[in-house]
């Protein structure tokens, strides 16, 4: 017998003991709770306590909140269809991770920003860029509207797209492996800045 | 490479080879001390922490009661997206499976997100006999690689280490296996973290094949995800041409919403932080965007077995978040070595025993009795295991497969002794009289919290318990000889 069928035999032996029982209730309550006021402001300080750092700004002056992010950040990458202008942004041509590996930042922007967690979420299409370029490059500097905002982590599930790779992230890279004290900058970008764009 | 954990005594004999070390308990004391006060607080901004547990519980035990059918549906969903789906009995099956994957491509080293399941069986010695090299790249398991250690915790494997050993750690090896640590590192953890980024960011831009497990396998949508903080994660998961995933029957969740419970439970209980920095997701292949070869293998081990035992069965539900661990007043003193397991703590006292079968091995027969039973583990885990429950079933089974043995264990020549004389009045009135006289000779005992006395040590073999252990000082008169010359408490 090959491992597949051995495995699912084994598998249907051990649960014979439930054949025809019903199944154990899920609550499911923690879906439908009120979402608290200041969604927006919330999602701001939540970020913020991971030690990134957050511009609010109307929808129009987001390049210039870029360009101050960026400071004196040399090469910089666009992600492909980023729909702000970022002068002189380097664009994605396929570089290796070593090519990248000698960018200073990357702009990008995202899908979905989680409230009760300080969370941004990237589903990698049109202005978010393939998963490396938020990656490898040390300052990464992403546009959430505010109106992507949603109150919690069941609002982000139902929005996202499964089939998407996705990145969730909150903060900058960080460790508490020493000690078990929190530090930020291990291997992903040290500098996270997200800029919050209209009200 | 990496020590292993064969032959390790059994969970007496290390614990008290741990509790010597007074540099390892200061350590752990810190360590668990710090994330409970961070879960703690984490876990009470979340009113509805209640009901997430129940529907984390219910949906774990739900998919376990099906686990066929969601396997099947996971292998489905994702081969349609490009993936090679491989099934893997034993340890054995699925390390050749890897090798097999990374010969392929001719490579003679891998790049690793943490994982468990690769730990349970043993992929990096396997992978070294085979002549590749596997890069852990996790923090804490690049300190205990390279200090050729073993893991002690599920989440933080270097608990046991403070910042000085890990300087002392990073100076030493360092070199030995790619890019040193810088001369002038100090013990500050930003520094170590740094030099960590700098020694491991030149083996993942050249990595060929990257190799993870899965926090989750979504059946529905084959969607994996990978919980992590570093971002070590992301590069193995996102740079590498071919991506192996090892992942255990167990982690399967039958649809994409079912992770709006996880995602919350998992990041408040294991770093005590509202959301762990990085977790990515990915189903299949994504034409242009990261791995272009993905395989998944999926991992039996011993978890049918676990899925067997009805009680044990709960066990399956956990997500590996190591609450338990840095809640148990056991775990706290004698660190996660004591249990000769990549599963310590509360978790591996039932898992490993669940996952091998009792009645083989001392070292697993011993760990059902390494809890005071006190409960602080089931009251923290997120999927509320009731690991008491599946302690006292699992040392019931451990003593039935004793039974019958010669010579027989002096437990059970004691139990029989005290059914022989609980079993009859006549023997029990003489039992309490001979108590009663004992009670009367040595009224001059410690006294216990309370008020009441305590016998001191026993001569032997009775030394051998009342060593770690008050025997509280046997009442002069038995109840029943109060009731007999009181009338009932008329008299």
């Amino acid at each position: 017998m090959n491992a597949r069928e051995e495995i699912l035999g084994r598998i249907r032996e051990a649960v014979a003991d439930r054949a025809g029982a019903e199944p154990v209730h899920v609550p499911r309550g923690y879906r439908t709770l009120p979402a608290p006021d200041g969604v927006v402001d919330l999602f701001v300080d939540r970020v913020e306590d991971y030690r990134a750092v957050v511009t609010r700004c109307t929808a129009a002056e987001v390049p210039a909140r870029i360009r101050e992010a960026l400071g004196t950040a040399g090469r910089v990458l666009a992600a492909p269809g980023l729909r702000y202008d970022v002068d002189g942004a380097v664009v994605d041509d396929g570089q290796t991770a070593l090519e990248l590996d000698r960018l200073d930042a990357v702009v990008t922007e995202a899908s979905v920003g989680i409230a009760s967690t300080g969370t941004i979420v990237l589903e990698h299409g049109t202005g978010q860029g393939r998963r490396a370029l938020s990656l490898v490059p040390d300052l990464h500097v992403c546009v959430v509207r505010a109106d992507q905002i949603v109150p919690g982590v069941p609002e982000a599930v139902a929005a996202l797209d499964p089939q998407r790779p996705q990145t969730w992230i909150s903060g900058p890279s960080a460790t508490s492996d020493i000690e078990l004290d929190r530090v930020e900058g291990v291997h992903g970008p040290r500098n996270l800045h997200v800029i919050v764009a209209g009200d | 490479m990496t020590a292993t954990f064969v032959g390790m005594p059994a969970f007496p004999g290390a614990a008290r080879t741990a509790l010597a070390d007074t540099q390892l308990r200061q350590n752990l004391a810190h360590a668990t001390g710090t994330i409970r006060t961070k879960r703690a607080r984490v876990v009470g901004e979340v009113e509805e922490w209640e009901e997430l547990r129940l529907a984390g519980a219910a949906i774990k035990d739900n998919t376990l009661h099906h686990l066929d059918e969601h396997l099947l549906r996971l292998e489905e969903s994702l081969t349609e997206l490009g993936a090679t789906v491989h099934w893997a009995r034993d340890a054995e099956e699925a390390c050749r499976i890897v090798a097999e994957v990374a010969r392929g491509h001719g490579v003679d080293e891998v790049v690793k997100v943490k994982s468990m399941a690769t730990q349970e069986i043993g992929l990096n010695e396997h992978l070294a006999e085979e002549g590749i090299l596997a890069w852990e790249t996790d923090l804490a398991e690049l300190i205990v690689q390279l200090g050729d250690d073993l893991p002690s915790h599920i989440l933080v494997p270097a608990i046991h280490r403070n910042r000085a050993e890990i300087r002392e750690i990073f100076r030493r090896e360092m070199g030995k296996v790619g890019r040193p640590a810088p001369e002038d590192l100090t013990d500050v953890p930003a520094e170590l973290a740094g030099a960590a980024r700098l020694h491991l960011r030149e083996k993942f831009l050249r990595a060929k094949v990257g190799v993870s497990g899965a926090n989750f396998a979504v059946a529905d949508t084959g969607t994996l995800v990978v919980v992590e903080s570093e971002g070590n994660g992301r590069m193995c998961l996102t740079l590498p041409e071919v991506l192996v995933s090892v992942v255990g029957v167990e982690k399967v969740v039958p649809t994409w919403g079912d992770l709006d419970v996880f995602l919350q439970l998992l990041p408040r209980s294991s770093t005590g932080e509202r959301m762990n920095p990085y977790t990515s997701t990915w189903a299949g292949i994504s034409p242009g965007d990261g791995p272009q070869e993905v395989h998944v293998v999926l991992l039996d081990n011993g978890r049918t077995k676990a899925l067997a035992d009805t009680v044990g069965r709960q066990a399956l539900r956990c997500i590996r978040c190591s609450a338990c661990l840095n809640v148990c007043p056991v775990y706290e003193r004698t660190g996660g070595h004591a249990y000769g397991s990549v599963y310590p703590g509360p978790i591996g006292a039932i898992l490993n025993p669940l996952l091998k079968g009792v009645g083989h091995d001392d070292q697993v027969d011993s760990l059902p009795y390494a809890s005071s039973l006190c409960g602080a583990c089931f009251e923290v885990c997120p999927v509320r295991i009731d690991i008491p429950e599946v302690l006292v079933h699992l040392r019931s089974q451990v003593v039935d497969t004793h039974r019958g043995h010669k010579p027989p264990k002096p437990e059970a020549v004691a139990m029989r002794t005290a059914a022989w004389t609980l079993g009859d009045a006549r023997r029990l009135g003489l039992a309490e009289r001979a108590s009663g006289l004992v009670g009367r000779l040595t009224r001059r005992g410690r006294a216990l919290p309370g008020g009441r006395r305590a016998l001191g040590r026993l001569p032997w073999p009775g030394s051998l318990w009342s060593d770690a252990r008050d025997l509280p000082q046997p009442p002069t008169e038995s109840f029943r000889a109060w009731w007999k010359r009181t009338s009932g408490g008329r008299g």
